[in-house]
C-alpha cells in the first residue's frame, strides 16, 4: 500500500491557499449530477452535508439517532479554540499551530495542523453569523477562557454547552438543506458495511433501526463522519451510542487504519461508583482554570477535606508544572493522577480519586462568578454524586474520552480508498498523539464548513465514474454478507449478553491498553481478547428477530467490531516501543517519568492495512516530516 | 432497594399496548434511572425475554434522546432533570413506578417507551435557522452583542428537543419548543432578517404536525428539564402578532420559494 500524503509544496503558511486555488472545481451544473453520501450528523457530518448541499451537490446523511441534532458533539462542554487573539495576549495562527502540533507530541502532519489553525479564525465567524449565542463581555464583544496546555486565552464558549451549540447550528443548516430538498436525511440507520466498485467507494450498505430491513444506498463518494472509538473501554465518556463499525467495515474493505493506540483519557471525569455503572461523566477541562487539583500528602489520609490543613497537602501538579500548574495537558494530567493513586494518596471509595478544589476561586472571586461560569457543571455532578461542589471539592478520576487514532487521510481528507472520506474524530490527522482541550469541536467543523466541500471537487473534477446503482452486484453481494452477519448473531442463542461480553473486554483494555501499557501485559491481553472473541461468537445472547426494532441487535454487532477493532489497538501499542502523548510504555520513560520518544525509530504515521479474517494487518508508515518546528522533548515544567 | 415497575409494553404503532410488571431487586441508591432500567433487561435477556425498548444515548442530559413519563411526570419527579439524570436515591424503597412513552399524537410510538419526534426536525427545516452560507461570514466581533441579549438567546437555545414539554401538555403543543427556537435566533441581531417569515414558517410547520394549541397551562414549563420559561411563549406571540400584522405575511419555504 503507498501513502501519499499530498502534502503540497512551498512555505508553510501559504501552502493551503495556494492548493486550494490549484486544485479543479465542479461546474455549478456538474454539481447536481453527483450524489454525495454523508454518514453522522456531529460536527463534521452536519456541516460537511449542509455545505456540500450549500454548493448544489446532491446529499443524504445517515445518523443512528433519531434525529441528527442529537449526535455525540452535542455533549462536548469547554469550548472551541481560534487563534483569533481578541485578547491580546500574542496569539497567533502560528501559536496555535505549534501548541497543537507539541500537545500532539509531534506525531501529527505538520501541513494539515497548520491549515487547521488556519481555518479556526473563519470557524468562528461562521457560527457567529449562524447564531451561536457564545459568551460574550459587557461591551458586546466575543470572550475567551483558558484551556490545558496553552499560555493564552483562545477558547471561545457557550456557557458548559459549548459542543451542543455549535451543532445546533450546524444542524439548523442541515435542516435548512433538508427543508430545501438538497438533503434527504436518514435517522434512525445504521450504516454496517461500504462498497467498493472497481477500486472506489460508490455506497454504503445500511439497516433500518426500526423496521430492521437490510439496504443500500449509492453515490460518488461517501463521506465517513462517524465520530470515535473510546466505547471500545466500555466504560467512557462516549454516548452508548457511539462505535466503530462505520470505520471499521471500511477498513476491512481497504481503507488503512492510522495509530489506534492513540487514545484520549481526560483526567477530570467523575471517578467510579459500582459495577453497575453505564458510562463516565465528564467534568469540563475548563474547570482547571479556576479549580486546583490535590490530595493528601500521607497515605491512606481518609479525614474529610476540608479537615486536611494547607500544608498537608500536595497540589501536585502545581509542584510539578510551575509555569502550567492545573493546566497541563490531558495525557500529562492523566498519568499524574493515575501515579499519586498508585501511591495508595487517592480519595474517595476505593482510592480512586482526586480532589479538584474550588475553595480558593471561590474566596477570590465570589460565589456568584463561579455559579456563572461553571452552575451547569456543578449541579450536574450534584445530581450524580449527591455533594456540592461549592462545600466539598469534587472527587475526580481520568476516564477515556476521544481518540486521536482513526482512518488513515491524505491533505484531501480521503482515505486509502478512492472517493472514500473520513472526517473529525473519524480520522487519525491532526492530533497526533495526544489532543488539547476544545480543538476536537475546531476540527470536526474545519474538516466539514471548510476543507472537505473543497477537497472532494477536486475527486470529483477527474474522476470518471460509470452509472452505478444500488442493483448492481457489488451491492447485492455486500447487503448478502451484511445479512448473514445479522443472522450469525442472532442464531448463536448462547447465555451471555452483548452487554456483559462489552463490559469484560472494556475492563480487559483499560487495564492494560489504557493509561499506561507495557509488553507483556499487550501480549497477555491480545490472547485474552481472541479467547474472549471466540467464546461471544459462541455463546451470545441477542434474542428477538433481524427485521424489527431490536437494540439488542444494534449493541451486538458493534460489540462483535470492538473486538476486532481492539486487537488491532493492542499490536499497534506493542510495535510501538516508545511514550509519546497518551500512548504511554511503561518501558520507555525519562527519569522525571515523563513519556519518552523516539523519533529516528518511531517518527511516523503507522497506518494498518487489513489483510483478511485470521490474517496479520500489514504495517504501513508515512515518515513525519518537520519542515518548520524541530520536536523536542515536550516541557511543560 | 427494591422496586415495582409498571412498563407500558407496545411491539409496535398499531399494537393497542399494555403495562406490565416487573420486580426490580439489588437497586443501587447511586444507579441512574436508566442504568436501573439496563439491570432489569439484562435480567429478561437472561430470562430470554424481550427487554424494554427505550431512547438514550449521551447520559449527561445533553442529547435530548432519553425521556419517558415516570408516575405521570415527563422525565420523573425531580426538577430540572432528564430521565438519563435522575438517580434512584431520589425514590423511596419499595416504590411502584409507573413507565410511559411521551403521549401525544405527533409522536407516534415506536415501540415501548420509543416514540417518534421527527415532527420536531420538520418544524427546524421549515426556518428554525438562519440563512448565513458557509463561507458567508462576517468578521465575528463586526456585530456586537449586549451581553444581556446573548445571555436571554443562550437561555432559550439550552432546549435539548426532548419532547418533555409536548408530554406534560394537557393539549400536546409543541409551543415551548418552537418557542425557544423562535427566541433563540429572533433575539440576536443576526437571526432580524429572517425573524418574521420564522416564525409564521415555524408555526405553521407545527399545526401541520398535529400539535395542539397553548392554552396557557405552563405544565411545559414544569417539566422542562432544562428550565427553559414561558415568557419565551409570549415573545412568540409578539413576533407572530407583528409578523402577520405585516403587510402580506406568507410562510416562506427554506429555498427562498412561497409555502
Amino acid at each position: 500500500m503507498e501513502l501519499r500524503s499530498k502534502a503540497p509544496a512551498g512555505p508553510l503558511a501559504d501552502k493551503w491557499e495556494r492548493y486550494r486555488s490549484d486544485i479543479r472545481l465542479v461546474s455549478p451544473t456538474n454539481k447536481l449530477k453527483h450524489h454525495i453520501i454523508v454518514v453522522g450528523s456531529g460536527l463534521a457530518g452536519a456541516s460537511a452535508a449542509a455545505s456540500l448541499a450549500e454548493l448544489g451537490y446532491t446529499v443524504s446523511c445517515f445518523c443512528f439517532q433519531d434525529s441528527p441534532r442529537r449526535a455525540h458533539s452535542i455533549a462536548a462542554q469547554g469550548g472551541i479554540n481560534a487563534a483569533k487573539n481578541y485578547q491580546n495576549d500574542g496569539d497567533s495562527v502560528f501559536r496555535l499551530f505549534y501548541d497543537t502540533i507539541k500537545g500532539g507530541d509531534f506525531r501529527s502532519r505538520e501541513v494539515n495542523v497548520y491549515r487547521l489553525a488556519e481555518t479556526s479564525l473563519r470557524i468562528i465567524d461562521q457560527c457567529t453569523a449562524q447564531g451561536v449565542p457564545f459568551a460574550r463581555e459587557y461591551g458586546g464583544l466575543l470572550a475567551n477562557r483558558s484551556f490545558g496546555g496553552v499560555q493564552v486565552a483562545r477558547t471561545f464558549y457557550a456557557r458548559g454547552q459549548t459542543g451542543q451549540q455549535l451543532l445546533l447550528g450546524a444542524y439548523q443548516a442541515l435542516e435548512r438543506q433538508v427543508g430545501a430538498g438538497k438533503v434527504r436525511m436518514y435517522p434512525r440507520t445504521e450504516m454496517l458495511d461500504l462498497v467498493v466498485v472497481d477500486g472506489r467507494a460508490r455506497g454504503i450498505v445500511v439497516r433500518d433501526l426500526v423496521s430492521g430491513a437490510v439496504g443500500s444506498s449509492a453515490g460518488d463518494a461517501v463521506v465517513l463522519a462517524t465520530g470515535g472509538y473510546s466505547n471500545v473501554y466500555y466504560l467512557s465518556t462516549n454516548a452508548k451510542g457511539c462505535n466503530v463499525t462505520a470505520i471499521w467495515r471500511a477498513h476491512r474493505r481497504g481503507a488503512a487504519f492510522a495509530n489506534p493506540c492513540f487514545t484520549q483519557i481526560h483526567p477530570t471525569c467523575i471517578p467510579q461508583t459500582g459495577h453497575h455503572q453505564s458510562k463516565l461523566t465528564l467534568m469540563s477541562e475548563s474547570l482547571r482554570n479556576d479549580g486546583r487539583i490535590w490530595v493528601p500528602k500521607r497515605k491512606g489520609d481518609a479525614r474529610p477535606p476540608r479537615e486536611i490543613q494547607e500544608s498537608e497537602r500536595d497540589y501536585f501538579l502545581e509542584r510539578l508544572y510551575p509555569s502550567y500548574g492545573n493546566l497541563v495537558p490531558r495525557d500529562v494530567a492523566s498519568r499524574r493522577v493515575k501515579e499519586v493513586c498508585d501511591e495508595g494518596r487517592g480519595v474517595g471509595p476505593g482510592g480512586y480519586g482526586v480532589y479538584l478544589d474550588f475553595a480558593d476561586a471561590i474566596a477570590r472571586l465570589g460565589r456568584h462568578v463561579i455559579a456563572e461560569r461553571y452552575g451547569n457543571l456543578f449541579e450536574m455532578y450534584e445530581r450524580i454524586t449527591a455533594e456540592n461542589p461549592f462545600d466539598v471539592p469534587m472527587r475526580i478520576y481520568p476516564a477515556p474520552h476521544y481518540t486521536m487514532g482513526g482512518l488513515w487521510v491524505d491533505y484531501n481528507l480521503m482515505t486509502t480508498i478512492d472517493g472514500l472520506y473520513a472526517i473529525g474524530e473519524a480520522n487519525f490527522s491532526d492530533h497526533g498523539a495526544n489532543r488539547l482541550g476544545a480543538s476536537a469541536l475546531m476540527q470536526g467543523l474545519a474538516d466539514g464548513y471548510f476543507i472537505l466541500p473543497y477537497t472532494i471537487g477536486d475527486y470529483l473534477a477527474q474522476v470518471k465514474l460509470g452509472q452505478v446503482g444500488t442493483d448492481h452486484t457489488a451491492f447485492r453481494q455486500v447487503e448478502r454478507e451484511v445479512s448473514e452477519r445479522v443472522e450469525r448473531l442472532l442464531a448463536a442463542r448462547g447465555r451471555t449478553t452483548p452487554d456483559a461480553f462489552h463490559r469484560e473486554l472494556g475492563r480487559l483494555m483499560w487495564d492494560k491498553c489504557g493509561m499506561s501499557r507495557n509488553a507483556q501485559g499487550l501480549k497477555e491481553t491480545l490472547q485474552k481478547i481472541a479467547a474472549l472473541g471466540e467464546r461471544f461468537a459462541r455463546d451470545v445472547y441477542v434474542g428477538g428477530k433481524g427485521e424489527e426494532f431490536n437494540q439488542t441487535l444494534e449493541h451486538a454487532g458493534r460489540v462483535a467490531d470492538f473486538f476486532e477493532l481492539a486487537e488491532l489497538m493492542c499490536r499497534d501499542a506493542l510495535h510501538r516501543e516508545e511514550s509519546c502523548g497518551s500512548h504511554f510504555r511503561e518501558e520507555f520513560q525519562t527519569p522525571e517519568g515523563e513519556a519518552k520518544r523516539d523519533d529516528a525509530r518511531f517518527g511516523y504515521v503507522a497506518a494498518w492495512e487489513y489483510a483478511g479474517a485470521g490474517k496479520a494487518p500489514v504495517l504501513n508508515k508515512e515518515p513525519l516530516e518537520f519542515e518548520v518546528v524541530h520536536p523536542a522533548q515536550r516541557s511543560y515544567v | 432497594m427494591r422496586l415495582t415497575l409498571h412498563v407500558w409494553r407496545q411491539s409496535g404503532p398499531r399494537d393497542a399496548g399494555r403495562f406490565v410488571r416487573y420486580d426490580v431487586t439489588d437497586v443501587s441508591p447511586d444507579m441512574s434511572f436508566l442504568e436501573m432500567l439496563d439491570v432489569l433487561n439484562q435480567q429478561l435477556l437472561g430470562r430470554q425475554e424481550e427487554p424494554i425498548a427505550f431512547d438514550h444515548d449521551c447520559r449527561e442530559g445533553i442529547c435530548g434522546a432519553c425521556g419517558m413519563v415516570i408516575n405521570g411526570r415527563p422525565h420523573g419527579p425531580q426538577h430540572a432533570t432528564t430521565t438519563c439524570q435522575l438517580h434512584m436515591r431520589t425514590f423511596p424503597d419499595g416504590a411502584a413506578l409507573w413507565l410511559e412513552p411521551w403521549r401525544a399524537r405527533a409522536f407516534p410510538v415506536v415501540k415501548d417507551l420509543v416514540v417518534d419526534r421527527s415532527a420536531f426536525d420538520r418544524v427546524i427545516a421549515a426556518g428554525g435557522f438562519i440563512t448565513a452560507r458557509t463561507g458567508s461570514a462576517p468578521e465575528a466581533n463586526s456585530t456586537l452583542v449586549p451581553k444581556r441579549d446573548a445571555d436571554l438567546a443562550m437561555d432559550a437555545a439550552a432546549c435539548i428537543g426532548c419532547g418533555a414539554c409536548v408530554a406534560a401538555c394537557p393539549n400536546a403543543s409543541a409551543m415551548l419548543f418552537v418557542a425557544a427556537k423562535v427566541s433563540h435566533l429572533g433575539l440576536l441581531p443576526q437571526g432580524q432578517p429572517e425573524r418574521a417569515t420564522r416564525v409564521v414558517s415555524m408555526v405553521a410547520q407545527m399545526d401541520a404536525e398535529g400539535f395542539g394549541a397553548c392554552t396557557n397551562h405552563g405544565e411545559c414549563m414544569a417539566a422542562c428539564p432544562k428550565e427553559i420559561s414561558i415568557d419565551f411563549i409570549a415573545r412568540l406571540n409578539r413576533d407572530y402578532l407583528k409578523a402577520v400584522a405585516r403587510p402580506k405575511p406568507q410562510a416562506v419555504k427554506a429555498n427562498g420559494g412561497d409555502v
